[in-house]
């Protein structure tokens, strides 16, 4: 999967979560632009895990800030899968 | 610094732009402000002038039921357990001044871990300071850097600041998910050292949790197991052990840990286990060794209200007549409880929201009723909770005078 896949498929895996339909961009971030808590969160990186069947801990969902960065580690954890 | 003298040497003036390092609590003393200003006495800030029993004392001037103390068992007033802490005090003095490694080990801390070994039928006992520290060491020093920690999303703040200390990968689940522990635990690298942390009772609404079914899970992917069983010693399980022993897996528990601050009835926290190398957690968890131990008066009362706990047969009964009580009761008024059945000695009822859940709590503190009010973001789903916890001392008058408190206040401020 390339990038841009990977970018159309958490893109509609977002939706259910952004709630007051946000525009996405790469620079979107979690916390201030959707406005997601820790409940969201979970529930966020749960369906991301099961999509790619990957294992996001808490300490990589630290590290990621914006919406791209979130595509980018998906990305590279297929990569390295 | 000048002694003496109240003015500090220099004045405070920040130079700069660097932020105020409290600016971040802004919001949250905006929100306090705005209840006390609402006329609310504060809920965190009540003070108890005298204690008569475990079940009443005299809160800001007034006589008072207690019931959001999780002093289950009602062991604070014990007669023996009292006369234990006196002679203790006499013997050893007030205060051992010193870590449990070094000078802060006595006679009552060896028989406090005796009896907790007797209690749970374990092969090894470790009494930390407080069930706060307890996680804290015992987490953060198992699972390390490189190591995963699979835990449920409404773990206890101790069991979370474990995993932070500890700096190991944490992964999280949906609270009591089979399936969603199951998924994060396959997707572990096989060769990765994994830890599965586990309540037995939740104390925010008082549920309990399928351990039996998520400690086979747990082994089926290798995990080593720990639970926390706070909110069950003394009355679940055949012999008061915890949800662990109730569910028929306590073998199959690498680590059970557990707090004097409830139904024991003092302060401290433990960890019982039977790994083969146990004891050299003593020389490596660091919130066990670079602290002072219990006061010895502290270890003599927990060692006797542990062994009184053995054979707590009617006082357990007792605690759960209660308990059904209170939540049919409740259930029957028309409020909103956390379980449909009661599952422990917890009784959350849910309010509408924070505003409408302080009234409540003043309202019945009025009445001269004392619970725990919860709220975001300490608990699950950001609800506001008003937290019963049901004491074996409680009389079957009082749990029927509660319903008539919960009654009026209910009505006064339109939630029933
Ligand atoms: C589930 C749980 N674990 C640990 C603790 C900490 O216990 P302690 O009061 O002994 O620090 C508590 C109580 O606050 C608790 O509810």
């Amino acid at each position: 999967m390339d990038r841009a896949q990977t970018d159309q498929t958490i893109r509609s895996l977002i939706e259910p979560f952004n709630k007051k339909g946000i525009e996405i961009a790469d620079s979107t971030t979690f916390a201030g632009d959707l406005e997601f808590d820790s409940l969201t969160v979970m529930d966020f990186v749960a369906a991301i895990e099961d999509e790619f069947d990957v294992i996001i801990s808490m300490n990589q969902q630290a590290e990621i800030e914006t919406y791209g960065q979130l595509v980018d580690a998906v990305h590279k954890m297929q990569a390295d899968a | 610094m000048s002694e003496g003298i109240s003015q500090p040497d220099r004045p405070q003036v920040r130079e700069g732009d660097a932020p105020d390092l409290f600016s971040k609590f802004d919001d949250l003393i905006a929100m306090r402000e705005g209840l006390l200003a609402s006329g609310q006495e504060d809920p965190f800030n009540l003070v108890m002038e005298k204690v008569l029993s475990p079940t009443r004392a005299i809160c800001n001037g007034r006589d008072t039921i207690l019931l959001g103390t999780y002093n289950y068992m009602g062991m604070t007033f014990d007669p023996d357990v009292v006369a234990a802490g006196k002679q203790a005090l006499a013997d050893f003095g007030s205060g051992t001044t010193g870590s449990r490694v070094l000078n802060g080990t006595y006679q009552g801390h060896r028989e406090c871990e005796d009896a907790l070994r007797e209690f749970y039928a374990m092969d090894h006992a470790m009494v930390f300071s407080t069930g706060y520290q307890a996680n804290l060491g015992i987490i953060s020093t198992i699972a390390g850097k490189g190591d995963y920690i699979v835990l449920d999303i409404d773990s206890h703040a101790s069991i979370w600041d474990g995993c932070a200390m500890g700096k190991a990968e944490v992964v999280p689940f949906r609270h009591n998910d089979l399936d969603a522990m199951e998924k994060r635990l396959r997707r572990i690298p096989e060769d990765a050292g994994k830890l599965v942390v586990l309540e037995g009772v939740y104390s925010m609404l008082g549920d309990v949790a399928p351990l039996k079914e998520m400690v086979a899970i747990a082994k089926k992917y290798g995990a080593m197991v720990l639970v926390d069983e706070a909110h069950s010693m003394g009355f679940i399980g055949e012999n008061g052990r915890g949800v662990c022993e109730e569910q028929g897996v306590i073998e199959d528990v690498d680590f059970i840990i557990g707090t004097f601050s409830k139904s024991v009835g003092t302060v401290g926290g433990f960890c019982v286990s039977n790994h083969p190398k146990f004891e050299i957690m003593r020389l490596v968890c660091r919130p066990y060794v670079f602290t002072a131990s219990l006061p010895p008066s502290v270890v003599a009362t927990a060692a006797t209200s542990i062994r009184k706990l053995m054979h707590g047969g009617n006082k357990r009964a007792h605690l759960w007549e209660n308990s059904r009580r209170l939540h049919a009761g409740l259930k029957d008024l028309g409020f909103e409880l956390g379980t449909d059945e009661p599952q422990s000695a917890i009784v959350a009822v849910i309010m509408p929201d924070l505003a409408k859940g302080a009234a409540m709590w003043e309202a019945l503190l009025k009445e001269g009723l004392y619970v725990n009010l919860a709220r975001p973001p300490a608990t699950p789903a950001n609800m506001t909770l008003l937290r019963c916890s049901l004491c074996a001392e409680h009389s079957a008058e009082e749990v029927g005078t509660i319903l008539g408190m919960f009654e009026r206040a209910g009505k006064a401020v339109g939630i029933i």
